[in-house]
C-alpha cells in the first residue's frame, strides 16, 4: 500500500443504461496535492466526481480511500471518513443563516451545537465569511455562496476536498480570491481535487491534471506536460493552445 | 485519520464566543417569554367563567399543541404529512380501549397510545420517506384513510359506533371532569407547554439543525454527513408521539370516540392549518395560528349556523388563501412593533460595502 496516495481508483466504470460515462478509469490522488480534473463537455468529469463523492455508486471497479474500499459507501459515510464536496450550483440551506449552514458540516465532528457553532465560526474566519455569519443565506451574492459551499465542506474537517467548478463564472478578481483560498486549504493539509472548465485559472493552480475524454483517462501529469500532449490538444484545447 | 484543523487566529475566537453568547441570550429570552405566556394562560379560568368559552379555550390549546407536534415533522423537517389524524386516532382509541376495556388509567393510556403511534410512524416513514414532496403527502392521506376504514370495521374497537367512556365521578386519576371542565384547560395547557418545550429544546440540537437541512436540501445534507432517513424517522416518531398524547387527552375530554370523530381527514387538516397560518418551522407560529383559527371556527359555527352549512370551512379556506397570497411564511413573520424574539429575524447585511 502506497501511503502517499490518499485515494486510488481502479477500473472505475459507470454506466447509465447503454451509455458508458466512465470506462475503466484508473486514477491516483496523492496526499497533499491539488489535482485538476479536466476534459471537454461530456468527458465524464462530473460522473467521476460524483463517484468519488458517493453521490452515485460505481457499476464496476474499486475506489480505495486511505486504503479502504469505499465504493459501496453512501455520501454520508464518506463524509465521516473525510471526503467532502461542493456543488457546482450552490446548494445552500436557504432557510438558515450562514453560520447555521456551516454548522451542518461541523456536526460531523462536533455533535454538540455549541461546539459545532464555534467550529463553524472558525471555519467562516478561515474562508473570509465571518462578517456574514448571521446573514440569511438567501441574501448572499453568488460568489459568497460559492465560498459558503467551500466553508461548509471544510467544516466537516475533510482529508480530501472535492471542488466542483468553484471558480467558473467568477470575475477575474473573485477568481483570484478563490485561488488564494484553495491554496490556503491545501496549505492547511487538505488534498484538493477540482473539476474546472477555466483552464487559464486552473493550470497555474494545480500540481497535476487528469484529463478525461469520452469516459477514459486521456492524459495525466504536470499541467505543463498535459497541455503539450497532442492527444489533449486535439481533444480539448484546440488550435488556440497549439502555438504555445 | 489525518484530519486537519484549519488554523484559527486569536481574534475570531473572541468574536465567535460573542456571537455564541448573543445566541444563548436569545434562547433564554424565548424561554422567559414562554414562561410568561403559559403562566398567563394558566390564569385564564380565573377570568373566563362561561362554560362555552372554556370549551373553546380547551380546544384552542389542544389544537395549538397538535399543530406544534405536526410542526416537528412538517415544519422543521419539511415532510408535509396530511395524515396526522391517524396518530391522533391511535392515541384516542388506545387511551379509550385501555381505560374502558382494561381499566388502565388514561395517564398510562396516553403514553401507550403515544408509543404505539411512534412505532407506527417509524414503520410508515420507513416505507414512505422514499417518496418526495407531494407524493409523500398523498401517501400519508391514503394510509390515514386506510386506518379510518379499518377502525370502522373493527368490532373489538366498537366499529362504527365507537367507544363510550363510563360516567364516573370527577377525578384527576381518570381525567374525568363532568361538572367543571376547568382542569381540562390546565391539562391541555400542560400538553402545549410540553410540546413547545420539546420544540425549543430540539431547535438548538443536532436533530433540529439536521431537520432544517433535510428540508432545505436533502442531497447537500447527505454530502455533509446528515443521515437523511434517520432524521426524518426521528421527526416522524416524536411528532406522532405528541399527536397521540393529544388524541388520548381529547378522548378523555369528550368521553367518547368513534372513527369519524377522531380519524377523519378533517382532523388531519385541522392539525395542519394553524401551523400553516401561523408559520411552519417556527416556535410560535402554530400557537398563533391556533389562537386565531380555532376560536374563529368555533364562533362561526355557533353564530353562522351549524357545521353542516360549511361556512366555517369557507372561512378557513379564505384565511389560508389570504395567508398564502400575502404572507406565505405565516403570520408570525409579520413585522410587528412588538416582535417576538425569533432568531431568524433578518438583520441588515454588511456586505454591500464596495
Amino acid at each position: 500500500m502506497n501511503h502517499d496516495l490518499i485515494l486510488q481508483a481502479r477500473g472505475v466504470t459507470r454506466r447509465f443504461g447503454g451509455l458508458v460515462a466512465n470506462d475503466a478509469i484508473d486514477a491516483d490522488i496523492r496526499r497533499g496535492e491539488i489535482l485538476g480534473l479536466i476534459g471537454p463537455n461530456g468527458a465524464g468529469k462530473s460522473t467521476f466526481f460524483n463517484l468519488l463523492a458517493g453521490a452515485l455508486p460505481p457499476s464496476a471497479g474499486s475506489i480505495r480511500f486511505e486504503g479502504r474500499d469505499i465504493g459501496a459507501l453512501p455520501a454520508t459515510r464518506r463524509c465521516a471518513l473525510g471526503i467532502a464536496r461542493t456543488y457546482q450550483v450552490p446548494r445552500s440551506f436557504e432557510s438558515m443563516t450562514v453560520v447555521e449552514n456551516v454548522m451542518i458540516g461541523a456536526f460531523v465532528r462536533h455533535p454538540r451545537p455549541a461546539a459545532a457553532r464555534r467550529a463553524a465560526l472558525e471555519t467562516l474566519e478561515f474562508t473570509g465569511l465571518s462578517r456574514q455569519a448571521d446573514t440569511p443565506t438567501r441574501q448572499l451574492t453568488p460568489p459568497e455562496k460559492r465560498r459558503l459551499e467551500v466553508a461548509r465542506a471544510l467544516a466537516t474537517r475533510p482529508a480530501l476536498l472535492l471542488l466542483d467548478e468553484v471558480l467558473t463564472g467568477l470575475t477575474p478578481g473573485e477568481a483570484r480570491l478563490g485561488v488564494e483560498l484553495i491554496r490556503r486549504v491545501r496549505d492547511a493539509g487538505v488534498t484538493v481535487v477540482m473539476v474546472e472548465h477555466v483552464m487559464e485559472v486552473l493550470m497555474p493552480l494545480v500540481d497535476r491534471a487528469l484529463v478525461l475524454h469520452l469516459g477514459r483517462v486521456l492524459a495525466e501529469g504536470a499541467p505543463r506536460e498535459v497541455v503539450r500532449d497532442p492527444g489533449v490538444i486535439a481533444a480539448y484545447l484546440g488550435d488556440r493552445h497549439r502555438a504555445a | 485519520m489525518p484530519l486537519v484543523s484549519p488554523p484559527a487566529a486569536a481574534s475570531p475566537a473572541a468574536a465567535a464566543t460573542g456571537a455564541a453568547r448573543a445566541f444563548g441570550e436569545r434562547r433564554r429570552l424565548q424561554l422567559l417569554v414562554a414562561a410568561a405566556v403559559f403562566g398567563l394562560l394558566a390564569l385564564l379560568p380565573l377570568v373566563v367563567h362561561n362554560a362555552y368559552l372554556r370549551n373553546v379555550i380547551v380546544l384552542t390549546l389542544l389544537y395549538a399543541a397538535l399543530a406544534q407536534a405536526w410542526n416537528i415533522l412538517g415544519g422543521y423537517c419539511g415532510q408535509i404529512s396530511l395524515g396526522h389524524a391517524l396518530y391522533f386516532g391511535v392515541g384516542a382509541y388506545a387511551t379509550s380501549q385501555l381505560f374502558v376495556g382494561f381499566g388502565v388509567l388514561p395517564w398510562f393510556g396516553v403514553l401507550a397510545g403515544g408509543g404505539l403511534a411512534a412505532l407506527l410512524a417509524l414503520g410508515i416513514g420507513y416505507g414512505c420517506f422514499r417518496l418526495k414532496g407531494h407524493y409523500f403527502s398523498i401517501a400519508t392521506i391514503v394510509i390515514a384513510e386506510m386506518g379510518l376504514l379499518l377502525v370502522h370495521n373493527w368490532n373489538w374497537l366498537g366499529g362504527a359506533s365507537g367507544i363510550q367512556w363510563p360516567f364516573g365521578g370527577d377525578s384527576w386519576a381518570t381525567l374525568q371532569f363532568a361538572r367543571d371542565k376547568t382542569p381540562y384547560i390546565h391539562v391541555a395547557l400542560g400538553l402545549l407547554a410540553l410540546t413547545w418545550l420539546i420544540c425549543w429544546r430540539i431547535e438548538d440540537s443536532r436533530w433540529g439543525y439536521w431537520w432544517r437541512a433535510v428540508k432545505d436540501n436533502p442531497e447537500a445534507a447527505e454530502s455533509l454527513g446528515v443521515t437523511v432517513l434517520g432524521s426524518k424517522l426521528a421527526a416522524a416518531a416524536i411528532s406522532a408521539f405528541l399527536t397521540a398524547l393529544a388524541g388520548g387527552f381529547y378522548a378523555a375530554f369528550v368521553s367518547y370516540v368513534d372513527p369519524d370523530s377522531v380519524l377523519h381527514f378533517r382532523f388531519s387538516l385541522l392539525i395542519v392549518l394553524p401551523a400553516v397560518l401561523g408559520g411552519i418551522g417556527t416556535l410560535w407560529g402554530p400557537m398563533l395560528g391556533a389562537a386565531i383559527l380555532i376560536p374563529l371556527t368555533e364562533f362561526s359555527r355557533s353564530y353562522l349556523g351549524g357545521s353542516g352549512s360549511g361556512l366555517d370551512l369557507m372561512l378557513y379556506g379564505g384565511l389560508v388563501m389570504a395567508v398564502a397570497l400575502l404572507k406565505p411564511e405565516g403570520l408570525i413573520r409579520l413585522r410587528l412593533p412588538l416582535r417576538l424574539p425569533g432568531r431568524r429575524a433578518p438583520r441588515p447585511t454588511r456586505t454591500e460595502a464596495p
